[in-house]
Order: structure tokens, then C-alpha cells, then sequence
């Protein structure tokens, strides 16, 4: 008994001692609470969809009012012609294209039932599935009001319309190719950023950074050789991923292996960075690692691997454009699915790229160089 | 200001919150010399060593280390220094060849493999060069952080305890070193409990509180301390020391062997006061003060230096 309350008496008083510790021990489930409880959305409304519009017709018209009624499309780009819509669908700006053919109205009047043409960017089967559930049945209801009387023979048994959906990139849905590009991202985010993190306070806690600081070393020497060596780590666990998902799982590759190697770069790169960065602030390894498990849940849950990107409210999108693997997701599931070139890669990779720079200024600037 | 000086600081004041771990200490120290840094555990030794090589920002104090500025040019003096920690602070999961190769390394020693191959012959580990240096004994990892920071061939060395736990051949073998290594222009601060090693050094300063009590040669701060010191025999002494502790004018009894050391700042009281005691069975010997009196009277709370 006397021993277990020694023990007791110790273990609080070093928990006490601790202050980042305890205030992660409460932080943390909060952070899920506000995660899970505001933020996650299965049934994403309001994605990005634009229009090419080449009937301006009444009934084109009533058309479009009725998708965007729906909930589930925002109209945010009115396109010139199929080659714009194919960029901004490739470049991930919008979620939907729709088109409406010219002389829809016309054809729509005389009963030819036109084409609605409807394109989706369907690498995450989760984020465009109900929409395109409910377009199934708009497209019949949409024009019951303004087919009455007389033109009411052309709803007809087919429906008025003929809705021609074309999932893009992922045709059939797989839920694996959307995942498995992912999970390069999420596990490069867990390891790059924990190995760094324990790389300096670990020198603190063993001792050997007293030595280390005594020699001629200059913050940057230290911080970018700390890193170097697990940027090759980090390549050995794309490859694994990349030979897993191609060969067990049948994840195509439609873009160039050597443009997603040059992202995965500049992605581990930033990791490795921010966990460094981590590992100036911690007191101890402990505090390290905490830090890191603080990110890791905004990334798996804001960054789009889990749940829709485009489903969260508009503040949750803003805090995942600051994460690095919110990009990383879109470039490797723009070029392993998509096939995107290098335009949009770069476009994406600008800001994964400052991350790294800030965050290693950061590192630098904090970087002791004494040990008070 | 000497041209020679190795170390030349003034003023050196290093503050921890409230507490003032070092003092306004000034300390000169000759190209070539040997000076031994003493005080009691937690009297700023390990504060003001750090200070100089640049690991501790000073909150205050000026002076130069090697000619380089101590404040500003500390990258300077880092890579001719030799910096030897209190605690054992090389990589346990590296060998004791790669701990060595790396401090080779990071000051960019050119003929590399032949320094560490020299280093590890003159440590006499060559056989064992690949056993990982977490496995040492405390000794051994000792010997081995006093090569690894001699290796780049520094002008200064800054030796925190260095023997601390090393048998006393090879202490001796590293005094002979140490002295080899000065007269041929290196300059040493070691800081030391042993006694025996303080008298091996050119001069000695002693610190108490952060505060720079004594400085000089040995027979220099035993002259300083003005202690007068008898040496008694007899049986019991144990109780005789109790006794004569009360009596005024005694600094100290403190056991020597077989022999008791008595000692005090004011001969002719001393004398006086300890008149009643000078009877049979006890033999009353005047005795020189040996080092350990002078510092154990200097360590005394009761003394001047202390309350200064
Ligand atoms: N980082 C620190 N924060 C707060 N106080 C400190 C710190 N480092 C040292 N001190 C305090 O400064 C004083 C001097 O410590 P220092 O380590 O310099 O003593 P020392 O003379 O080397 O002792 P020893 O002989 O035991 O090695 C001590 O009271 C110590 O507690
Ligand atoms: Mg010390």
C-alpha cells in the first residue's frame, strides 16, 4: 500500500509538473468534439458546379433552377465550352459540370427529349453520390410545371429529358482508389512529422545536446541534417504504397510517376519541417509527440481523406487549405486518377511548398543555439 | 590586458529567475596554464564554464577567450575549444569510432582517419572501437569524452570534472598528458573536487556562491587563507573534535587519518582557547594547512567569504 501511494504521490506530481501534457489530455478530445460534431459531413451539398450554357431557352432555364434548388449544386462558373469544363474538372475547381446542349428548348418543345449532360469529378464516389441521386429524380420533376396542358404528353413514360451522367476518373466507383492515394499522404503525414518531432528534444532529453551545441554547428546544419535522411525514408514508404495500390489493389496510375514523386518530395519535405519545427517548442519527447497527434486529427478529418472536402462548412475548408495534406491528397489523386500535368501540380503545390519554408524558418528562429 | 591570455573575462554574471549562479567573476588565465576551477557542488562551475564557450548567454560581463570576443565571437571560440561536459553527453548508440569520427567531422578535422585512429591508440580502446559507447563503464566513457574533445587539437580546453570516476592510473596518466599538452602552449581550466589534482595545477581560482573567492598558485591561496593549523594525536579524537568545535576560534577539527586537524583564521585566539585541551594523552603538533583545510574553511558557512 505505502508503495502504490509512492507511486501515486510521484505520478501526480509529475503530471502536474507537465502543463502541455494535461492541457493536450483536454484538448484533444475537444478537438474531436468540434471535428465530429460541426465539421463531418457525410451528405456534402453545395459543391462547385458549372455551367456550360449553350440554350439560353426558358426551360434551360427552369432546368438549371431546379439542380441548383436541389442543395447539392452551387453555380459557380458559367464555362465556354466543353474544353473549359474538361480543365476546371481536371484542375479540381469544380465538382460538377453541367451542360445544357444548344437547342435544348427547342428539342425539348418538340418532344425529342435533348440530352442533360452532367460530369462529374467522381474520385471520391462518397462526395458526389447523393447528388447525383438527386438529379436522377430532378431531372423528371423539373419541368412538370411548365409542361401542363397541352405539352403534357412529352413527359411521357422516358421523362421530358434524357440525363446523361458521366462519372469522371472513377467510373465505377471504387472506394480504393480514392483511398489508397490518400493513405500516401495520411501515413507520410504520421511518420515524417514523429520522427522529426523527436529529433531535437531527444538530444535535449539524452544530453547530447549540450555536446552538439558546443561544437561549430550552425541551426541550419542541424535542423536540415536531421531531415535529410528521412526524406529517403518517406520515398521507401511511396514506393511500398504506390507498388501496393497499383499491383494489389488496381489503383491506376493516369499522370506521371516522376511528377508525383516530385510532389511526394516537397510533401515530405514539409513534414519533416513542421516535426522539427515541433521538436524546437517540446520541452521533452512526450510534448513532441503530442504536438504531432494535434495535427494529425485536423489532417485525417479536414484534409478530405475521410470525409468530402467540399461537405465541411466554409470555415473547416479554410483551416484544411492550411494543412499540407489537403493538398497532397488532391495532387496524387489528380495524378494517379486524373492523369493532371504539371500545370496543376504546381498549382498545388505552391502552398504545400511555403508550409516547408515557413515552417522550417520557424524551426530556425526557434532553434536554441544555447541551452538556456 | 595580456596579449597571452587565454582567458580573459570580467564581470561574468549569469542569473537563473532569482537565483545568481555566477556572480561577477573575473578570471584571467595564461596561455599555457593550468588552472584549476574549485567550489562547492553547486557554486557556478559548470554556469561559468558554459558562459565561456558560449553555451549560456552571460547577463552580464565582457572579456575575451582566445583573443575572440566571449559574448559575441562564440562560433569563433567554439571551434578552438575543447568542451568536455559534467555529464556524459555523447551518442550512447553510436560506437566509440563514431562518436569520434563525428566530432572529426564537425570540426572539419582534414586528416580525419588518422586523428581518430591516433585518438583511439592514445585512449588505448583500439580494440575495442566498435563497442557502442552506452556500454562503457562510467570510467571509460569519461576517457573517451576527454579524447573526443582533444581531438580537433584545441587551444583551450574547458574540463568539467574530467576525472571524475576514473581510476587513478589513468588520472595519472591524464595529468601527465595535461601537462605534456601545456608546455607545449595549451591552456586548461579544469574544474575539480579532487584535492590532489588541484595541486597539480599552475593556479587554481575557487568559487563559492558564483562568487570568485581565492585566486592563485597553491601556496599562494594557502598563504591568502591565513590559517593556522594544528596537528593533534590521541585517542578518542572523534570526542575531542566534538568538543573543541564549540570552543571560539576554532574554524574546524576535522579528522586526517589517524590524526586531527585543527585549524582557525586567528592563530594567537586559536592558541589561546585551545590551551586547555594541549594535555596528556593528546601530542600537539603545529602543521601546514593543507589545500582541503584551506577550501573546507573557505566552504564554511561561518566564514567572512561565505557571507560576502
Ligand atoms: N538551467 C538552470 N536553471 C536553474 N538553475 C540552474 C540551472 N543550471 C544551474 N542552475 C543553478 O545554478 C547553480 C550553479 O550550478 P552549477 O551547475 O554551475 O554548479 P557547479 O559548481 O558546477 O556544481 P557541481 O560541483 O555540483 O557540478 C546551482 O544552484 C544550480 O542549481
Ligand atoms: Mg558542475
Amino acid at each position: 500500500m505505502a508503495r502504490l501511494a509512492a507511486m501515486l504521490v510521484k505520478e501526480f506530481t509529475q503530471m502536474r509538473r507537465d502543463r502541455l501534457t494535461f492541457g493536450m489530455m483536454l484538448g484533444i478530445p475537444l478537438m474531436q468534439l468540434v471535428l465530429f460534431g460541426f465539421v463531418i459531413n457525410a451528405d456534402p451539398k453545395h459543391l462547385a458546379t458549372g455551367v456550360v450554357l449553350a440554350d439560353r431557352g426558358p426551360q434551360a432555364r427552369t432546368v438549371l433552377h431546379a439542380i441548383c434548388n436541389s442543395g447539392y449544386f452551387d453555380f459557380v462558373r458559367l464555362l465556354e465550352n466543353e474544353a473549359e469544363a474538361e480543365a476546371v474538372l481536371l484542375g479540381g475547381e469544380v465538382q460538377f459540370v453541367v451542360n445544357i446542349p444548344a437547342n435544348f428548348s427547342r428539342d425539348l418543345l418538340r418532344g425529342e427529349r435533348p440530352a442533360l449532360l452532367v460530369e462529374a469529378d467522381a474520385t471520391d464516389p462518397a462526395a458526389t453520390g447523393n447528388a447525383l441521386n438527386t438529379l436522377r429524380v430532378l431531372a423528371e420533376k423539373a419541368l412538370e410545371h411548365d409542361l401542363k396542358g397541352p405539352l403534357a404528353a412529352l413527359g411521357g413514360s422516358d421523362g421530358p429529358i434524357e440525363l446523361r451522367i458521366h462519372p469522371r476518373y472513377n467510373p465505377e466507383a471504387i472506394t480504393q482508389y480514392n483511398i489508397i492515394p490518400g493513405l500516401m499522404g495520411v501515413i507520410l503525414t504520421m511518420t515524417m512529422i514523429l520522427i522529426t518531432g523527436l529529433a531535437i528534444t531527444r538530444e535535449r532529453e539524452r544530453g547530447t545536446m549540450e555536446n552538439l551545441l558546443s561544437m561549430p554547428t550552425r541551426p541550419l546544419e542541424v535542423l536540415i541534417g536531421k531531415i535529410i535522411p528521412y526524406i529517403l525514408i518517406g520515398y521507401i514508404q511511396v514506393a511500398v504504397i504506390l507498388a501496393a495500390g497499383y499491383y494489389l489493389f488496381g489503383v491506376p496510375i493516369a499522370g506521371s510517376v516522376s511528377l508525383l514523386l516530385i510532389a511526394a518530395f516537397v510533401f515530405i519535405v514539409a513534414n519533416l519541417a513542421m516535426g522539427i519545427t515541433f521538436s524546437t517548442i517540446a520541452r521533452n519527447q512526450l510534448q513532441a509527440m503530442q504536438m504531432a497527434f494535434f495535427v494529425f486529427l485536423p489532417s485525417i478529418l479536414l484534409s478530405g481523406f475521410m470525409f468530402p472536402f467540399r461537405g465541411m462548412p466554409v470555415w473547416a475548408q479554410y483551416l484544411g487549405e492550411i494543412l499540407p495534406l489537403t493538398h497532397f491528397l488532391r495532387l496524387v489523386r489528380g495524378i494517379m486518377l486524373k492523369g493532371i500535368g504539371v500545370t496543376e501540380v504546381m498549382q498545388g503545390l505552391w502552398p504545400i511548398g511555403l508550409f516547408g519554408v515557413v515552417a522550417l524558418a520557424i524551426a530556425a528562429k526557434r532553434f536554441r543555439r544555447t541551452l538556456d | 590586458m595580456s596579449v597571452t591570455a587565454a582567458i580573459d573575462v570580467r564581470g561574468m554574471t549569469k542569473r537563473f529567475g532569482r537565483l545568481t549562479a555566477v556572480d561577477h567573476i573575473d578570471l584571467e588565465v595564461q596561455a599555457g596554464e593550468i588552472c584549476g576551477f574549485l567550489g562547492p557542488n553547486g557554486s557556478g562551475k559548470t554556469t561559468f564554464i558554459r558562459m565561456l564557450c558560449g553555451l549560456l548567454r552571460a547577463d552580464a560581463g565582457s572579456g575575451t577567450c582566445l583573443g575572440y570576443d566571449v559574448i559575441r565571437e562564440s562560433e569563433q571560440i567554439k571551434r578552438r575549444v575543447g568542451y568536455m561536459t559534467q555529464r556524459f553527453s555523447f551518442y550512447e548508440d553510436l560506437s566509440i569510432e563514431e562518436n569520434l569520427d563525428f566530432v572529426a567531422r564537425m570540426y572539419a578535422i582534414p586528416d580525419r582517419r588518422n586523428a581518430v585512429a591516433a585518438s583511439l591508440e592514445r585512449l588505448g580502446l583500439a580494440g575495442r572501437r566498435s563497442q557502442l559507447a552506452g556500454t562503457l563503464s562510467g570510467g571509460w566513457k569519461q576517457r573517451l569524452a576527454l579524447a573526443a574533445c582533444m581531438i580537433h587539437e584545441p587551444k583551450l580546453l574547458l574540463l568539467d570534472e574530467p576525472t571524475a570516476g576514473v581510476d587513478p592510473k589513468a588520472r595519472r596518466d591524464f595529468w601527465e598528458e595535461i601537462h605534456q599538452l601545456a608546455a607545449a602552449g595549451l591552456t586548461c581550466l579544469i574544474a575539480t573536487h579532487y584535492m590532489d589534482e588541484a595541486e597539480r595545477c599552475h593556479r587554481l581560482a575557487y568559487i563559492g556562491y558564483g562568487k570568485l573567492l581565492t585566486q592563485g598558485t597553491v601556496s599562494e591561496v594557502v598563504a591568502q587563507a591565513n590559517l593556522t593549523t594544528w596537528e593533534v594525536t590521541g585517542p578518542r579524537l572523534m570526542d575531542l573534535a566534538q568538543r573543541l568545535r564549540s570552543v571560539p576560534g576554532v574554524r574546524q577539527a576535522v579528522p586526517f587519518g589517524n590524526a586531527l586537524h585543527v585549524s582557525g583564521d586567528d592563530a594567537a585566539l586559536l592558541d589561546r582557547n585551545t590551551q586547555p585541551f594541549r594535555v596528556a594523552p593528546y601530542t600537539w603538533q603545529s602543521a601546514e594547512s593543507s589545500l582541503e583545510d584551506v577550501f573546507i574553511h573557505l566552504m564554511d558557512p561561518l566564514s567572512d567569504n561565505a557571507r560576502a
